[in-house]
């Protein structure tokens, strides 16, 4: 294959500081909790130091919201809430280098990435949503759409600023004001997220970002004065908080795990869906709650098929997350890698074929080589249970009924693929998938003008388009 | 000659397009307002809701996968015979909710109008709640809603016809099929309903209507992995919250609205909206 010189970004663009503080009322200050230490996964050391929530924290941040709330956000016009969230778009995307190099450092994904896809989407979604501010009663949800009140968000850390602008783009669109938890180990973009805020001159309270573990989390969820609840993470996670919130009256929308299927049919363009196989199970080393990762291939060409994509997957380069060329970045952490090894082992006990590329990885951080099982059967835990890393588990079918019946067999239901050139069971297939988003002879395509969120046990709700606005507005 | 004995109707169950004697051979007492004894409806238990629940799901392919004009056509036909039950709904309405005549009727034909305001809904759930989306890209990305699946029901306790109409109507019209739990102490509206269900095109299971204490079978429709939906606008405010904790065990969708809501209010969508999922497809274009 061929040989790349080394292309690593400059980790100074990142202007890492050795503190971080959280963001309550417009000001950063020392939180009440043990600060933590967030580590950078592609090395392993120390990025800085954390402060964290304490529940009295968490207690002030809601106040603080209530009272940004009732005073000026949302009785705020919504042609001026707009301005302001353009604001925070254009100052996204003139800090982007800085927040792409960040996040790559904190999260440990491919600048490339992080460059390409997260600090580029996330701007988008701020601009996108901005402009609903004011066209609230032309969205289809009745005539006069209000606010909630105060939102509660948790958010993982596989798209970290992503995913604070999925919740805080809409909140702050609807007129809510919002107390964001991040993800324990990627803290640090949502802290300059909250700096843009402060340059954007949000009024104080409107958001408010605590870091800090699931007992953070727990804590703003839970809090009587909070009226709306997102969260994106597990499943086991989002039952806990469906479980805790019973009878609480507060609005929720939760976007959980999934387990989706990308089905090759015969027909397919083989060398295209090889593409679309590896963008669907590699992309952000497989930390995508909509990976493909169960391939259902039809048996006639399962052969072809898998020997193209284990080619395709030799060449794909594991290392530095800030190397230009790293197609695939460290593991966000030591637990995940932990949870990755344990489950790809039980595939090799249960019987299924491990392929796993022979690509050499780092001597220092959390790396995990791209990993393909085939002769893998729907009974086997590699084909239930989200791996939530690059591993994919190869099943075949010989039937398009049988694809069918295989693809919805999961309690998930959060996305799916579909390759043939056929346009006819294109739509057909797409149709009998019970998953919230169906990619057709492509995968993993965001956009804010596109609602995502699953079926059944991938949680509830939508983000993004004119449907995700419901989850913010009282209808 | 004496008065004619009048031909007293056994008031069953509605599972699956058949209607059972509770299988665990219960019944229970209806009165009206005063206490008059009415008929003995049956005391549906947790395998009535679990037969229920399985016969709701065998009809769901066929039903979320008609035309949305064959649906409405169908629902539309329920409104046809609903019609022509109208003095019979009007007594049992009348007798169940101890209303005089006039406001019995009132009841009734706004019932028979919120179904035919619902099955003309069918055809026009895709275009009002879905969309073309206009990403920033060479895709061609569309969002259609969807039915949810099997939802559990539990209907007002008050409003014994328009009530439960108003509920059971917004479930199927946007194509999921629906277990219903009727009101505990005034069913026999419920049971005469699905009669008229029976007798209507509308396929077998995808309305099945359960009598009996609504405390004893919401839990199991609750926690039942094959539901994926909960309304609990007749849910005993007592049980509320730990049907919602049972609902979190598969994720499910749980409406959460009042058993105070004003059923003679004109309805929105929030029903339909409630019971749907977005699917957002999406392909490349280019040549």
């Amino acid at each position: 294959m061929w040989e790349y010189a080394p292309a690593p970004e400059s980790r100074d663009i990142a202007n890492l500081k050795p503190n971080y503080r959280m963001f309550v009322d417009g000001q950063f200050v020392e939180g009440g909790g043990e600060p933590l230490k967030t580590v950078n996964p592609g090395t392993e050391e120390v990025l800085a130091e954390v402060s964290t929530a304490s529940t009295a924290d968490v207690d002030k941040a809601v106040k603080a919201a209530r009272r940004a709330y009732d005073r000026v956000w949302g009785r705020m016009p919504g042609a001026e809430r707009a301005k302001y969230i353009f604001r925070i778009a254009r100052l996204i995307q003139e800090r982007a280098r800085e927040l792409a190099v960040l996040e790559s450092l904190d999260n440990g994904k491919p600048i490339k990435e992080s460059r390409d896809v997260d600090v580029p989407t996330a701007a988008a979604h701020f601009f996108y949503h901005a402009g609903w501010a004011d066209k609230l009663a032309y969205a289809g949800l009745g005539p006069d759409p209000r606010p909630l009140g105060v939102a509660g968000q948790v958010i993982p850390w596989n798209f970290p600023l992503l995913m604070a602008a999925w919740k805080i783009a809409p909140a702050l669109a609807c007129g809510n004001t919002v107390v964001l938890k991040p993800a324990e180990t990627t803290p640090l973009t949502a802290l300059v997220l909250a700096e843009i805020i402060q340059q954007a001159d949000l009024p104080p309270g409107v958001v408010n970002i605590l870091p800090g573990a699931g007992d953070v989390g727990a804590a703003v969820v839970n809090h009587p004065d909070v009226n709306k609840v997102a969260f994106t993470g597990s499943t086991e996670v989002g039952k806990i908080i469906q479980r805790q919130l019973a009878g609480a009256n507060k609005k929720i929308t939760l976007e959980l795990g999934g387990k989706a299927a990308n089905i090759v049919f015969d027909d397919a363009p083989l060398d295209q869906a090889v593409e679309g196989i590896v963008n669907g199970i590699f992309f952000n080393q497989g930390h995508v709650c909509c990976a493909g990762s169960r391939l259902l291939v039809q048996e006639s060409v399962a052969d072809e098929l898998l020997e193209k994509l284990r080619v395709r997957v030799s060449t794909l380069r594991v290392g530095d997350p800030l190397d230009k060329n790293t197609d695939i970045g460290a593991i966000n952490s030591r637990e995940q890698l932990a949870k990755i090894h344990e489950l790809t082992a039980s595939g090799e006990a249960e019987g299924a074929e491990r392929w796993t590329s022979a690509c050499p990885l780092p001597d220092k951080g959390f790396y995990f080589a791209p990993t393909v099982f085939s002769n893998v059967s729907q009974a086997m835990r590699i084909a239930r249970e989200e791996i939530f890393g690059p591993v994919l588990s190869v099943l075949t079918f010989r039937t398009p009924d049988e694809a069918v019946a295989k693809a919805n067999n999961t309690p998930y239901g959060l996305s799916a693929g579909i390759w043939t050139e056929k346009g006819s069971r294109i739509l057909w297939a797409a149709q009998k998938m019970r998953a919230g988003v169906v990619w057709a002879n492509t995968f993993n395509r965001f956009d804010p003008t596109a609602p995502f969120g699953g079926y059944q046990e991938s949680g509830f709700g939508r983000e993004g388009g004119r449907t995700g606005l419901e989850a913010y507005l009282d209808v | 000659m004496s008065e004619r004995i009048s031909v007293a109707k056994t008031y069953k169950l509605y599972i699956g397009g058949a209607f059972p004697r509770s299988e665990s051979g219960r019944s229970y007492p209806v009165t009206d307002t005063k206490g008059a004894f009415l008929a003995n409806a049956a005391q549906g238990s947790r395998k009535d809701a679990r037969d229920a629940v399985a016969a709701a799901r065998k009809a769901f392919p066929g039903w979320s996968g008609a035309t949305a004009y064959n649906r409405g056509q169908v629902l539309y036909r329920v409104a046809e015979v609903l019609e022509g039950r109208r003095e019979q709904f009007v007594a049992e309405v009348g007798a169940a909710e101890g209303v005089a005549v006039k406001k019995a009727q009132a009841l009734v034909d706004a019932a028979i109008d919120r179904w035919v305001w619902y099955a003309g809904w069918t055809d026009k759930i895709a275009t009002v709640l879905g969309a073309s989306n206009p990403v920033a890209g060479p895709y061609f990305s569309f969002s259609v809603p969807e039915p949810t699946g099997v939802v559990a029901v539990l209907a007002p306790q008050q409003s014994s016809l328009l009530g439960l109409i108003s509920v059971v109507a917004p479930v199927v019209a946007a194509g999921n099929t629906a277990v219903v739990v009727a009101s505990q102490d005034r069913p026999l509206p419920a049971v005469t309903l699905s009669e008229v269900l029976a007798t209507s095109d509308l396929p077998g299971g995808v309305v099945n209507v359960l009598t009996g204490r609504t405390a004893e079978i919401a839990p199991w429709l609750a926690s039942h992995a094959d539901v994926n939906a909960l309304d609990l606008t007749g849910a005993p405010e007592a049980l509320r919250a730990d049907l919602e904790q049972s609902a979190a065990g598969t994720v499910k969708r749980v409406l959460r609205t009042r058993p105070s809501e004003d059923f003679t209010r004109e309805p929105d969508l929030s029903r339909i909206r409630a019971f749907v999922e977005s699917k957002t497809v999406w392909h490349p274009i280019g040549v």
